[in-house]
């Protein structure tokens, strides 16, 4: 039996029971329940100081939990030194041993466990990263993209049953970054591993995870697939900092079949009740802004659709599509994404326009929180 | 090879070196003259001037000259030559007791002490500096002193019948021993261990030992396989500082030793100011000088430095 066969035999799941973790009076982690599955790339989204490093450091056991337990392959590993778990962290900004060359900073780990046929190992990883013939060069003589790869091909060749990643690609240029989430995902896709993903980034965790626990202040605040979380996003911090939503203020006024009837600042509109993630009398309406179809005020509007009248303050070009920002009649702003397709030139900054869209596209939350949870710079 | 020939770029004149800032090219050798000039009248004329004596003949009376007489390097180094054994020796014992002591200390500051206490031992392992060498060497005397409290301890810990055994110390006493001297030596030379020891150990970033943990190294593993290695240019730093002042120091041996505990720089102080044999001191100079030398060159080349980080 293999290396690798033993541990899929095992399994690896990583199941956290109300781990949890204080300093002093500071709770960085509330006690949470996570379990992650078996060959899944698993992505802890949030911004800086949402618990998300926290959480990942208790499961390679850099970090002792205050309270709760933390078990990989149904093992309790909560009390064991990181040197004796089945897991491998590849490190934000790498960590590498800068008096090792390449081949040996791969080697490390082969060599502490005393591993046979260390050589031809390491080659082989190398080759997986495309690095083979920079074995003999020193860390510091390799480019930010190269180094990270080294990361991953030191942590990987341990066959870890969990490779956990601190954002790995955070000091990387975008465009490297990009590539190195494509890369990521194929050597997973690859190997099998169970991935464990900290990051900032709602692209990269979108781009690259197939779930996705969007933490703020210690807390899961939502779990699910990318496409889920961002179509049905159970809380305003969940709408704002995966991609960017419109939420408007609206009160519940009554019901008609499947729908929910809303009204938004004197304006009627509907949105299903199966998207309607809450039963409170004052909600906020949410859609996003390329959900959104921007006509000239003389146009008609289809019927059973949710419309506004407003009046375009802001129109800027990104290339694949123009950005809108709209005042509504009832005073919101509101974004607009349209596709660069068939422009209706009278629609320029002060001309009076009509938005409407799908009732289905639309969702709504719980007024109670914050409108703006999530929209902040702490996301950068 | 292109057949179309493009418009040709406009033409930039390039300005010639000396069309830049002459005076700027220059700076580098101002900043340079007060510390050039410094080694020139305090170390490179000195230097000759005891090179010239060293190879003079003559006395006090009859006023000393040139004769070229290398002989005089020889017979000062068949008299001296156990005070340069001891002078090595004691110096190197010396050395390897500041590492001991010296690399926990500068490990426990960089790693373990919080950012306020990291302050307050870096000064208290400095502190020493400001009382005198003399004064603080004189303190020694007193604290080792035949019949202290240390000596006491040490005696009835049977710690004086193992010093006894490796020729340290003899009898029941400290003073005027080997040990008493290594002893200074040690004290003396400690800080210009740790602070280099304690700069090459604070560069460390701290996630290099979590990820050597996360890769299977047992605390020990990552100190002997990752921490040290990388802390070598402060070992290699620290040694140096030590052992080179330490071999050609004499208050130690003079204020805690006997006469048998005289190492060379006690003989280049007698030539040179009781016995006015001023060619034989400036020979013995040398010779420390040279070996020294020597030593060091083998030590670097053993070490790697062109290795280090």
């Amino acid at each position: 039996m293999t290396d690798q066969q033993r541990d899929a035999a095992a399994g690896g799941d990583v199941r956290l029971t109300g781990i949890g973790k204080t300093y002093g009076s500071f709770t960085a982690v509330h006690p949470l329940d996570l379990t992650v599955p078996q060959g899944s790339f698993f992505a802890l989204l949030g911004a800086s100081g949402c618990g998300k490093t926290t959480t990942l450091r208790m499961i390679a056991g850099l970090e002792e939990p205050t309270s709760g337990t933390v078990l990989i392959g149904g093992q309790d590993v909560t009390a064991l030194p990181p040197y004796k778990r089945p897991v491998n962290t590849v490190f934000q900004s790498y960590a590498l041993f800068p008096h090792l060359d390449i081949f040996e900073n791969v080697a490390f780990g082969l060599r502490r466990r005393g591993k046979k046929d260390v050589k031809k190992q390491v080659e082989d990883m190398l080759e997986l990263v495309e690095l083979g013939q920079y074995a003999r060069r020193k860390p510091h003589q390799l480019s930010g993209g190269q180094q990270q790869r080294v990361a991953v091909a030191r942590a990987l060749i341990n066959h870890p049953q969990v490779l956990l990643l601190d954002e790995p690609l955070g000091a990387l240029d975008l465009k490297l970054r990009r590539q190195m989430q494509l890369e990521l995902k194929r050597i997973q896709t690859e190997v099998g591993i169970t991935f464990v993903h900290v990051t900032h980034d709602q692209e990269e965790a979108m781009t690259m995870a197939d779930t996705i626990a969007v933490m703020n202040g210690g807390r899961v605040e939502q779990l699910g697939a990318p496409a889920d979380l961002y179509e049905n996003p159970a809380t305003t911090f969940v709408a704002n900092f995966l991609g960017q939503s419109n939420l408007l203020p609206a009160e519940v006024t009554g019901t008609a079949g499947e729908d929910l009837l809303l009204s938004a600042a004197g304006t009627r509109l509907t949105v299903p009740k199966a998207r309607c993630a809450t039963d409170a009398k004052r909600v906020h309406l949410g859609v996003r802004p390329e959900k959104i179809t921007i006509t000239h005020v003389t146009e008609e509007v289809a019927e059973g659709r949710n419309a506004l009248v407003g009046t375009v303050l802001d129109s800027s070009f990104i290339g694949v599509s123009t950005q809108y920002v709209v005042r509504t009649d009832g005073g919101q702003e509101v974004t607009v994404f349209e596709q660069n397709m068939e422009r209706d030139a009278r629609i320029v900054p002060g001309a009076g326009v009509r938005l409407h869209w799908n009732p289905a596209h639309s969702f709504a939350l719980d007024a109670s929180q914050a409108i703006d949870a999530g929209t902040g710079e702490e996301a950068a | 090879m292109t057949t179309t020939t493009p418009a040709a770029p406009p033409q930039v004149i390039p300005l010639t070196p000396a069309e830049g800032k002459p005076r700027r090219k220059l700076t580098p050798y101002w900043l340079l003259l007060p510390g050039i000039a410094w080694l020139v009248v305090f170390f490179a004329v000195p230097m000759l001037y005891q090179a010239s004596t060293s190879l003079q003949t003559g006395s006090l009376e009859e006023g000393f000259k040139v004769t070229w007489h290398f002989s005089t390097y020889w017979d000062a180094l068949v008299e001296y030559k156990w005070h340069f054994v001891r002078s090595f020796s004691y110096a190197a014992v010396a050395t390897v007791l500041c590492l001991a002591v010296g690399y926990p200390l500068a490990y426990t500051i960089a790693f373990k002490a919080s950012k306020r206490w990291r302050n307050v031992i870096l000064i208290l392992v400095i502190a020493p500096f400001f009382t005198s060498f003399l004064i603080r060497t004189l303190a020694w005397k007193t604290i080792l002193s035949d019949g202290g409290p240390v000596v006491g301890a040490l005696n009835a810990l049977h710690v004086l019948d193992l010093t006894n055994l490796v020729g340290l110390t003899s009898g029941d006493r400290v003073l005027a021993t080997p040990l008493a001297v290594v002893c200074g030596l040690t004290y003396n030379f400690l800080p210009f261990m740790i602070l280099p020891l304690y700069t090459s150990l604070e560069r460390i970033d701290p996630r290099l030992h979590e990820a050597a943990g996360d890769l299977y190294a047992r605390p020990f593993t990552t100190f002997r396989k990752v921490t040290f290695p990388i802390s070598l240019p402060g070992v290699v730093a620290g040694t140096l500082l030590t052992f080179i002042p330490a071999s050609g120091d004499y208050i130690n041996a003079q204020l805690l030793g006997s006469p048998s505990e005289q190492m060379v720089g006690n003989g280049i102080q007698k030539q040179f100011l009781n016995v006015l044999d001023y060619p034989t001191a400036a020979a013995l100079s040398f010779i420390l000088m040279a070996l020294i030398l020597g030593m060091v060159t083998v030590y670097m080349r053993k070490a790697g430095t062109e290795e280090l980080v």
